[in-house]
């Protein structure tokens, strides 16, 4: 009794690795063949991307001013405050703008998708569409997907200037280093590796991101009860991906001595 | 050369999961008639209106529309059948963050139509047919559960369906909109020859559309035969379902004088 649920739940988790897998690759496709709904990618970059710019370029400079206070204290041990720009520019390129956009854009968006295709999937929406002959994963589903692909890396960009300016005013500040010293720093020691670390992440991102949100949406069962169960499982599914995908990709950049 | 029927099902099967919904279905609406689908909840009802759509694929069994085997087509392979059927959701599915008008619009969009003065003019004739141009430009939010019903039956006739399928037309609604509902069905059955398959709880209303014809004089619904144009009485059977199999297939009549006890606790 015990051993055939245990395999009935690990079947259904394979089933959903599958489904989900065949859902993202369905829908990077589709972007290859007509129809293509370019009003609605417009509409879903206006939301997603626009749209997560505040919190995102909050967190960001919270982030870029808390790690400049934080290192100061360290580095003033050392007697190397001037590599507080540094410090700073590296980690917030590598790893920390990547990373926490990622996680503010599945906190906003992830949710809002699951939430949105859910309360669709609840109300008879989706099968409405289907029925009037349009296909949800092109309507649905590829808007949200390309959307995020073309904003989340143009999120991060602006997220790492900001936590750089963050630290920057904190080096001024509190440091007392010359806005031309930190900056300096920053610049010098970034190499072509940190940029291209901090721009993959954000492309392999993106689909987790959209997918996950749409999967949960679109695999909504019970309801509007079940509709926040879909949004609570989204944002918690989508933020694992994302620190595991992140792990990953450090460890196979720095594998094969890129990073 | 024989007409094909507007839909025939041969001995459909849908199971969820170990359930089986529909247990070895067959039914046949010739072109032009009209079926009343009765039966409790969980009966099976909309689901059998999805298999038809397509929606929902048999496990075993096979759909036929208009001629056309439907079971064994992809889902892109079956948007031009859909697009010949029209579908009404039991509480209208209408797409929330679109308006009134961009909803109606909407299947002539997906189906290539880019002339707006001419989508705009058959939107607004449409909304005059079921008698909500008034609202074009509201959003669903705004809108009550009858005017849903009539939007969500503008949608589904805008592409001029041969067939419709209604789920629920009248559900939670009260007897006054669910006559305006039963007079825009008639309507849609009896001016245009829309072939219609309804599935209803109401006893009352299927007994309604079964034996009644609109007059476009009166703009209600009159006896059928009496309209004073010489209309014919309507072709329109009855189909009941319970636990998934069909129990009863016969005109309101035979439903009528049936001694089933079933059907006669059904009816009362």
């Amino acid at each position: 009794m015990a051993e055939g649920a245990i395999g009935g739940y690990f079947k259904r988790r394979v089933l959903a690795v599958q489904e989900f897998s065949d859902l993202m690759g369905n829908a990077l496709r589709l972007a290859f063949t007509p129809p293509r709904y370019l009003t609605d990618l417009l509409y879903q970059m206006d939301a997603i991307g626009f749209g997560s710019l505040p919190i995102v370029l909050l967190t960001g400079f919270s982030m870029g001013s808390v790690l400049a206070l934080q290192t100061y204290r360290t580095l003033a041990n050392f007697g190397e405050v001037g590599l507080l720009g540094q410090a700073v520019s590296v980690s917030f390129v590598r790893e920390l703008g990547p990373v926490l956009t990622g996680l503010m854009v599945v906190a906003r968006n992830s949710s809002s998708i699951a939430s949105e295709l859910g309360s669709m999937l609840v109300s008879e929406q989706v099968d409405a569409m289907r029925a009037l002959g349009t296909d949800p994963l092109r309507k649905l589903v590829a808007p949200r997907l390309y959307a995020t692909l073309l904003t989340l890396p143009l999120l991060v960009i602006l997220s790492d200037i900001v936590g750089m300016l963050g630290g920057s005013i904190v080096s001024v500040y509190t440091a007392h280093l010359s806005a031309e010293q930190y900056w300096t720093a920053a610049y010098q020691a970034l190499d072509s590796s940190d940029v291209f670390q901090g721009l993959i992440k954000p492309v392999l991102f993106a689909p987790v991101i959209a997918v996950v949100g749409c999967y949960c949406g679109l695999h909504t069962s019970g309801g509007t009860e079940g509709v926040g169960r879909s949004t609570t499982q989204a944002v918690v599914v989508a933020s694992v991906l994302i620190l595991v995908l992140d792990f990953l990709i450090t460890k196979f950049l720095i594998g094969i001595k890129f990073a | 050369m024989p007409v094909s029927p507007a839909v025939e099902l041969s001995n459909v099967w849908v199971f969820f999961e170990e359930k089986a919904v529909l247990s070895d279905v067959s039914l046949t609406l010739e072109s032009g008639g009209t079926l009343a689908l009765l039966g409790v909840t969980g009966t099976g009802k909309s689901v059998l209106l999805k298999v038809i759509l397509g929606l929902i694929k048999p496990d075993a069994g096979e759909v036929w529309v208009e001629g056309h085997n439907l079971t064994p087509l992809a889902d892109a392979d079956l948007a031009p059948y859909r697009r010949r059927m029209g579908m009404v959701f039991q509480e209208g599915a209408l797409f929330d963050s679109l308006s009134v008008f961009e909803n109606v619009a909407f299947p002539l969009r997906e189906q290539g139509m880019r002339d707006e003065a001419a989508i705009e003019q058959r939107v607004r004739e449409v909304l005059g047919f079921v008698e909500m141009e008034h609202a074009i430009d509201k959003m669903p939010s705004e809108l009550s559960g009858g005017m849903r019903r009539r939007v969500a039956i503008a949608r589904a006739t805008v592409s001029q369906p041969c067939l419709m399928l209604y789920d629920s037309p009248t559900a939670g609604l009260d007897p006054v909109t669910s006559h305006t509902i039963n007079v825009l069905l008639a309507k849609l059955r009896d001016l245009n020859s829309v072939t219609t398959l309804f599935v209803t709880h109401r006893l009352q209303d299927a007994f309604t559309l079964a034996n009644y014809v609109y007059s476009p004089e009166t703009r209600d619904l009159v006896p059928a035969g009496s309209d004073g144009v010489g209309r014919a009485p309507v072709h329109c059977r009855f189909l009941v379902l319970r636990d998934g199999k069909v129990y009863f297939q016969g005109t309101s009549l035979e439903l009528a004088r049936s001694e089933d006890l079933y059907l006669r606790k059904f009816i009362a």
